[in-house]
């Protein structure tokens, strides 16, 4: 058994930045390399991907982080764990296996599969967020199970190097090689617990080196450019110490820590995940050098008895169109635009969002108040059930060209298709996981 | 003299559907108390009555001298659907921190 496991994060979400996981492998004597790519609504957009093509569904940025990782993972002997398969893990194992032979690398992938649910929801189940059937939000698109570290137990098991999962519970990534190395079991729900705080705090990557954090007045962060993420050793009585590459910048302290600690957390007493019912509540942290926390405690009760999972569903399309006003009386001039386009649009949407950027948009109109913009962007935005109609909020807003109050510059529009996500419980009993191996 | 929790207090905002959760980590941990006393859940909920729509319950966590906020019915609908710009709500800790407080 080793007497330390040390695992790096080198993304915490799909679209997070490719370098920091390259100096992990290259500079941070890893054993595992972690990326968590999975956001709630990814996975849903991802079945959209594999509806119309088979052979896609997974990341869309795999073939660019595994081209550059491959030959390093190989070369300093780093494990990867990764839910880069999103909604096709044994088309994203295929996919790595061909990198690997272009780039005359041996590789053995294992694809963790089981988190698909559609074919055993029926549609009446209760959403977690209104109680209501989840047919009733919208035409269902996917329903994904957030699985646990006994799903990818099985992958560390086969002696995989490179291990691709769907969707699985973040912290999951980190509890599965800490329960392999050191042979915790999943009834030792103390253990777990501490494991699941230690994964909580590793799965967002940069937000605990200074990502998400900086403010140049408060609390100013060096070396936001090239912005290291972390890595954490862990013990084998479940303690912890997150540090980072040496000259990497950014920063790991107290306030990071606590910051990403409770983050998205809503309820410290009973943070649920497939594993364990985590307690942080008794979740010490201990500046031990710069860039270095030690973390000590957390708790944890038996796993719950049912998985989340997570369902997309159709949600129709939104559309959108901005312009800038500047100059005297900005806010007056956007205004009056924003008005206009209520009144021409009046009958076409049941609701039209207006958002004055400079001023009110992102916070309520009590917090902007006193705002004196020199600039506004007016940001006008409606929901509709086709695309077609959801472009008239940004024809509409172009019209302002010569149709509208004076000055006014720098349209932009756009049209989205919206997918929703709800909620719903299954028994974890029903569930299956499988692991598929592939060698190069 | 009133002054912002921002001068004295940092702050991280996340979300879960519909539901936003909020830190609030003093910078000097001897400022935890006036937290627990001055950033109540009611205040809270009333600071932010434009944005939270459902309750606000207030966890304390004296471990790590921080408070956490999670607010119900707070992101429009939920991340996936809303119309608002930042569906995730993540603009919204300095949203806390424009809270005025006492000494």
């Amino acid at each position: 058994m080793k007497e330390i496991v040390r695992i790096g994060c080198g993304a915490g979400f799909s679209g997070d930045r490719l370098e920091p996981a390259a100096v992990l492998v290259e500079k941070g004597e890893l054993d595992y390399l972690v990326l968590e790519c999975l956001a709630e609504r990814t996975i849903a957009l991802a079945q959209k991907r594999k509806a119309v093509d088979p052979t896609k569904g997974y990341d869309p940025l795999l073939e660019r982080r595994m081209e550059l990782l491959l030959p390093l993972l190989t070369q300093h002997g780093v494990k990867l764990l990764t839910n880069m398969g999103a909604a096709n893990p044994v088309a994203a194992a295929g996919k790595v296996i061909e990198i690997a032979k272009r780039l005359n690398l041996l590789v053995k992938v294992a694809a963790v599969t089981g988190d698909d649910v559609l074919h055993m929801i029926t549609g009446e189940e209760l959403a977690l967020e209104n109680g209501r059937p989840l047919k009733q939000s919208g035409e269902i698109l996917s329903a994904n199970a957030y699985l646990g570290a006994d799903a990818i137990l099985p992958a560390l098991q086969s002696g995989a190097d490179i291990i691709i999962t769907g969707r699985v519970a973040d912290p999951s990534l980190v509890v599965a090689p800490l329960m392999h190395e050191f042979g915790w079991l999943l009834d030792d729900a103390e253990t777990i617990g501490k494991a699941t705080v230690i994964g909580h705090l590793m799965e967002c990557a940069g937000q605990i080196t200074g990502g998400y954090f900086a403010d140049p007045v408060k609390k100013p962060v060096k070396g936001m450019e090239f912005l290291g993420h972390p890595f954490v050793d862990v013990y084998p009585d479940g303690s912890a110490v997150i540090s980072k590459v040496e000259g990497t910048g950014g920063i790991i302290n107290l306030a990071t820590a606590k910051e990403q600690l409770l983050y998205e957390v809503t309820n410290p007493h009973e943070y649920l995940t497939p594993d364990v019912v985590a307690d942080f509540t008794s979740v010490t942290l201990q500046q031990k050098a710069a860039n270095c926390v030690a973390v000590k405690g957390g708790a944890g009760r038996q796993k719950p008895a049912t998985l989340k999972v997570s369902v997309g569903y159709r949600a129709g399309f939104i559309g959108e169109g901005e312009i800038s006003y500047a100059g005297q009386h900005a806010l007056e001039r956007a205004r009056l635009a924003g008005e206009t386009i209520q009144k021409r649009l009046r009958n076409r949407f049941a609701e039209l969002r207006l958002d004055y950027i400079g001023c009110r948009s992102v916070h309520p109109p009590s917090l902007g108040k006193n705002c004196q913009s020199y600039e506004i962007r007016l940001r006008v935005a409606g929901k509709a059930e086709t695309a077609e109609e959801a472009a008239l909020v940004g024809e509409e807003v172009e019209a302002l060209y010569t149709n509208g109050p004076a000055g006014g510059g720098g349209v932009r529009k756009y049209v989205n298709e919206v997918v929703g996500i709800v909620s719903a419980l299954i028994d974890r009993k029903e569930t299956k996981s499988e692991v598929t191996i592939k060698q190069s | 003299m009133k002054r912002k929790l921002y001068d004295i207090a940092h702050s991280r905002a996340g979300d879960k559907g519909n539901t936003l959760t909020l830190s609030l980590i003093p910078f000097e941990e001897k400022d935890y108390e006036l937290l627990c006393r001055e950033a109540t859940a009611d205040r809270v909920k009333a600071h932010l009555s434009e944005i939270v729509q459902g309750e606000v319950v207030r966890y304390e966590l004296p471990n790590i001298s921080a408070l956490l906020f999670v607010c119900q019915q707070a992101l429009a609908g939920g991340v996936t659907t809303s119309l608002v710009m930042d569906t995730h709500g993540k603009t919204l800790s300095y949203a806390l921190l424009e809270l005025e407080v006492g000494r």
